[in-house]
């Protein structure tokens, strides 16, 4: 009966109400938390997994030694790769490509790399219009390394204590 | 046959006394960790990574050098054991880089294996790494000798096993080198073996070299067909495509090796010379067409020789390399069209013999008692280059001094083990040489000599040979070669060696080259009055079907050939890779698979059956032979070609071979002798030979063993003497042939070759016209070739 009462008593007196206005009111006149994407974007970790790039050393020469360890590592089957044996005589990959749609993301590719050749770097935006453009070839794959390496070099070194 | 028992890891097992500590253990599957013992090489126990402890033993003792005892109590996984291997270990990886990522080694390469079990995370050694120069040893074998542990197992194999050491350990300590001398090649026909033996990334194969990983390969299980054992090899593709072939071990054929011939021949199923569409000759060029259309001309052009009659002028050649069902498919369609001239004998001069022959060409030897004859005499074989790996087996036994070995042959030839007596005969003198031997052997075991076989005979001294096989008796073995095959009395050669043979109880072995068993059990043989391969040179033929190969290549007298197929009004061949662009003679070309993309059996020189299993789909537009043979009977309208799979060609091929005995026999059905036929030479005896490398399509388009040394090129050999009596210096061009036609060659001295003789590789267009019958001429050629 008691309990009754009281259910009555703040079903009357708005009391519920009031608490949530009262969270709205506060949160109101606080400092916002919500940004203007895509002019305005959130702060992104030094691991943050996005788009896939191939690197170069500072020389120009291309890291990749188509070792094939990310090809074997991945668990998705994203990647593929064909190796000759380039005219100096050292082992190079002829394909490196991968399916974005079938990638997750997981990084495994990165961790495996002997070399620091193949890593995610924290590009997330990205689209495609045609099917045939979720897989991207080495040529490409050294385009996003070459254009973003400072970005990816700083990354690593800032992640690199943890490692 | 166990004598002793000894205890390993507190479990006791029982023994041979004498057998080393290894053999007991990997017999019970008790895993001890190795990299120089091999259980067909000699122990060296140079690596000691196999230490183990046993009780009462100072130090831990290597397992591949300890002989077991009675009583013995040993430990694998004892703590001194374990500390024994890591520190073993250790000391391997000191100096062997850690480029794993870049080795072809990696993924299947027990130093990397063992490091994870018995290798430390990181490094104790900070000084400089020693670093060793690579040699190129040859276009089969990719070196990178700083990565060499020093097993030795390369240099054992090439001493022990293939009978050229071609690989030697110089240096002491630190500077010791695993190293060719003198810069040389490794010329071995079995050269691959010691990729397979390299328990590292030392030595790798260069055709395979950076293609693919080890653990993305899939196995296909195949069968060799370049020899009549039918090695079973591993063909390893990627994403349809051969990368590589490995042996698959069988202890009864090829044990754990393969030839290089079989090896690295698939080069040749992806390569340029390929052809992937029909062709058909039309104004003096080729012209692709599509199936039908070359179905339909090659049905016309056949049915137009018919039509006039002249169905017995069409003639049959078949590859020896073709698998059962094509040999099979391919000579119910010559029979269907009414043409019982079908062969597939093509390096085989003397048919007189064919009525009384035996079923198949075979080895009355199984394969793997090759190493435990007494007496073995080669006649007319080069077999280390004939049959690469059965003349390990007989090396082997002679090694282990079983085995005494006597030649009878053409040429003095630079066999892997040495033959008690050596006789050289080249050409009629083959022949007096084997009658001297009956007439030798006769003498001392008291029988009479057939009056045939004695007029033949020369007064060599032959005794030695003839006490040797006579002693030996069930334990001897005959073997006819390449050379007396080819020879023009290969009938009176082989009807002597049986003779002999019976008279001594030695067997005999046939040894005829790829799938010719299966040829012969294929009934691919010219039928009542139909025509052998010879018969069908000599006489107008109207029309040629040919299966595989390409036939001024593939036979010894070429220039007969070229002449036939030019003579001929229709000519259809069926090949796996392109004709020559100014081919005139052929009419229509079928491209067919190579053996890697069609299945099919192989029956080796024991009558042994083996599948091939299909390992990548058909390159271009190019079709399994016996599809298209099925096709082509299609389309002519002929009875039985209603075959769906290729279980139906087989099964209708057994059901026919099953009536017949495939017991391997060289036994002719009764004794008969003809006149020898073999001209006797006033002036210089020519001497034809298929090298290794040229003797199949396959072979001749695989780019690696091209550029080895055993494609020599269209060069003539002539011993040194030969050369000054003719005024001739070594290197010079000559104009060589009968007269009339001529071919302009160079000539190269090799004292191997007797006096007055000439060898003459097939295999080569430039000569062709070399070969031509008639009496051989030489001159120096005025025109220099650059």
């Amino acid at each position: 009966m008691a309990s009754k009462l009281q259910q009555l008593y703040k079903t009357f007196s708005l009391q519920e109400l009031r608490k949530g206005m009262g969270v709205t009111g506060r949160q109101f006149f606080n400092k916002k938390t919500t940004i203007m994407y895509p002019e305005e974007k959130t702060p992104k970790s030094p691991r943050f997994r996005g788009l896939h790039a191939l690197r170069r050393y500072p020389n120009g020469e291309e890291r990749c030694i188509a070792c094939k360890l990310c090809e074997a590592v991945c668990p998705a089957l994203a990647i593929t790769i064909d190796s000759e044996e380039r005219e100096d005589g050292t082992r190079r990959t002829t394909r490196y490509d991968i399916d974005l749609f079938k990638c997750i993301y997981c990084g495994f590719c990165e961790e495996a790399c002997p070399v620091d050749s193949i890593v995610l770097t924290d590009i997330h935006e990205f689209h495609m219009e045609e099917n045939e453009e979720r897989l991207i070839d080495k040529k490409r794959l050294l385009e996003i390394g070459d254009k973003y390496e400072a970005d990816i070099a700083t990354a690593r070194k800032q992640d690199a204590p943890y490692r | 046959m166990s004598d002793v028992e000894i205890e390993i890891d507190g479990k006791t097992y029982p023994a041979k006394s004498g057998e080393m500590l290894i053999e007991v253990t990997d017999r019970n599957g008790i895993y001890i960790p190795r990299f120089c013992y091999h259980e067909k090489l000699s122990v060296a126990a140079n690596c000691r990574m196999c230490l183990i402890e046993v009780e009462r033993a100072p130090k831990p003792l290597p397992a591949c050098a300890t002989p077991v005892s009675n009583g013995m109590k040993v430990h694998t996984r004892s703590e001194i054991a374990t500390e024994a291997q890591k520190g073993t270990m250790e000391f391997l990886l000191i100096n062997h880089p850690l480029d794993c990522p870049v080795c072809d080694q990696g993924g299947e390469c027990p130093l990397q294996d063992q490091a994870l079990g018995y290798g430390k995370d990181n490094s104790r050694f900070l000084e400089r790494k020693r670093s060793v120069p690579s040699d190129d040893i040859g276009p089969l074998i990719a070196t990178e000798m700083t990565r060499c542990i020093h097993c030795t197992r390369c240099v054992r194999f090439g001493e022990e096993v293939a009978g050229v050491m071609e690989m030697g350990a110089p240096g002491r300590g630190e500077h010791v080198r695993i190293t060719t001398f003198l810069d040389n090649t490794i010329d071995s026909e079995v050269s691959g073996n010691m990729i397979d033996l390299c328990p590292v990334g030392a030595l790798t194969s260069k055709p395979f070299r950076f293609a693919a990983r080890s653990w993305e390969l899939t196995d296909h299980q195949s069968i060799s067909s370049h020899d009549c054992l039918g090695s079973n090899i591993l063909i390893q593709t990627l994403r349809n495509r051969v990368e590589r072939v490995v042996p698959k071990e069988n202890s009864d054929i090829n044990e754990c090796w393969l030839a290089d011939r079989d090896r690295f021949s698939y080069q040749a199923i992806h390569s340029e010379s390929r052809l992937t569409k029909p062709l058909i000759q039309r104004d003096g060029s080729w012209q692709e067409v599509d199936w039908e259309t070359a179905l339909t001309y090659t049905a016309d052009g056949l049915r137009s020789i018919i039509e006039k009659g002249k169905a017995e002028q069409i003639g049959g050649l078949a590859h020896p390399m073709s698998s059962l069902e094509e040999f099979h498919l391919f000579q119910k369609l010559m029979r269907a069209l009414g043409s019982e001239n079908i062969d597939f004998r093509l390096q085989q001069n003397d048919f007189r013999d064919d009525d009384i022959a035996p079923r198949f060409p075979a080895s009355e030897l199984p394969i793997k008692d090759y190493a435990r004859q007494s007496s073995i005499l080669l006649i007319g074989s080069n077999i280390r280059k004939e049959q690469p790996l059965l003349s390990l087996r007989i090396r082997q036994g002679w090694r282990e001094g079983k085995t005494t070995i006597s030649a009878i042959n053409p040429i003095d030839f630079d066999l892997n083990f040495e033959c008690a007596v050596n006789e050289i005969a080249p050409d009629s003198a083959m022949l007096s040489r084997i009658a001297a031997l009956a007439n030798a052997i006769a003498d001392l075991a008291g029988t009479p000599v057939p009056d045939e076989i004695s007029t033949l005979s020369d007064d060599s001294d032959v005794a030695l040979i003839a006490r040797q096989l006579i002693t030996a008796g069930q334990e001897g073995t005959i073997i006819l070669g390449a050379f007396a095959q080819q020879h023009l009395d290969a009938s009176l050669l082989k009807m002597i060696s049986i003779w002999i043979a019976e008279i001594t109880g030695s067997r005999l072995a046939v040894l005829a080259p790829g799938n010719s068993a299966g040829g012969a059990l294929a009934n691919c043989l010219p039928g009542t009055n139909g025509l052998n391969k010879q018969a069908m040179f000599a006489s107008d033929m109207s029309g040629f079907v040919l299966l595989g190969g390409q036939l001024e290549l593939d036979c010894l007298d070429a220039y007969v050939a070229t002449k036939a197929l030019k003579n001929a009004d229709f000519v259809v061949q069926l090949t796996a890779f392109k004709p020559d662009p100014h081919e005139q003679n052929i009419h229509v070309v079928l491209p067919i698979c190579s053996f890697a993309e069609t299945s099919g059996n192989y029956i080796n020189c024991e009558g042994r059956i083996q599948n091939s299993q299909v390992a990548i789909p058909p390159i271009g537009e190019s079709k399994p032979a016996w599809k298209i043979l099925r096709v082509l009977g299609n389309f002519l309208n002929l009875d039985g070609f209603d075959q769906i799979t290729l279980d139906d060609v087989t099964k209708e091929v057994l059901e026919v071979m099953n009536s017949s005995d495939r017991t391997p026999s060289c036994r002719m059905k009764k004794f008969r002798l003809h006149a020898p036929i073999t001209p006797t030479h006033d002036g210089l005896i020519p001497i034809t030979y298929m090298p290794m490398y040229r003797g199949d399509a396959l072979v001749r388009n695989a780019s690696a063993l091209q550029n080895s040394s055993d494609n020599p090129g269209p060069l003539v050999s002539l011993h040194p003497d030969t050369i000054k009596e003719h005024s001739l210096e070594n290197g010079d061009w000559i104009e060589i042939g009968n007269g009339d036609v001529s071919a302009c060659l160079q000539i190269i001295a090799e004292p191997r070759v007797a006096k007055d003789c000439v060898l003459i590789p097939a295999g080569y267009i430039e000569t062709v016209n070399a070969r031509a019958p008639g009496p051989l001429r030489i001159a120096k050629s005025n025109q220099e070739k650059s």
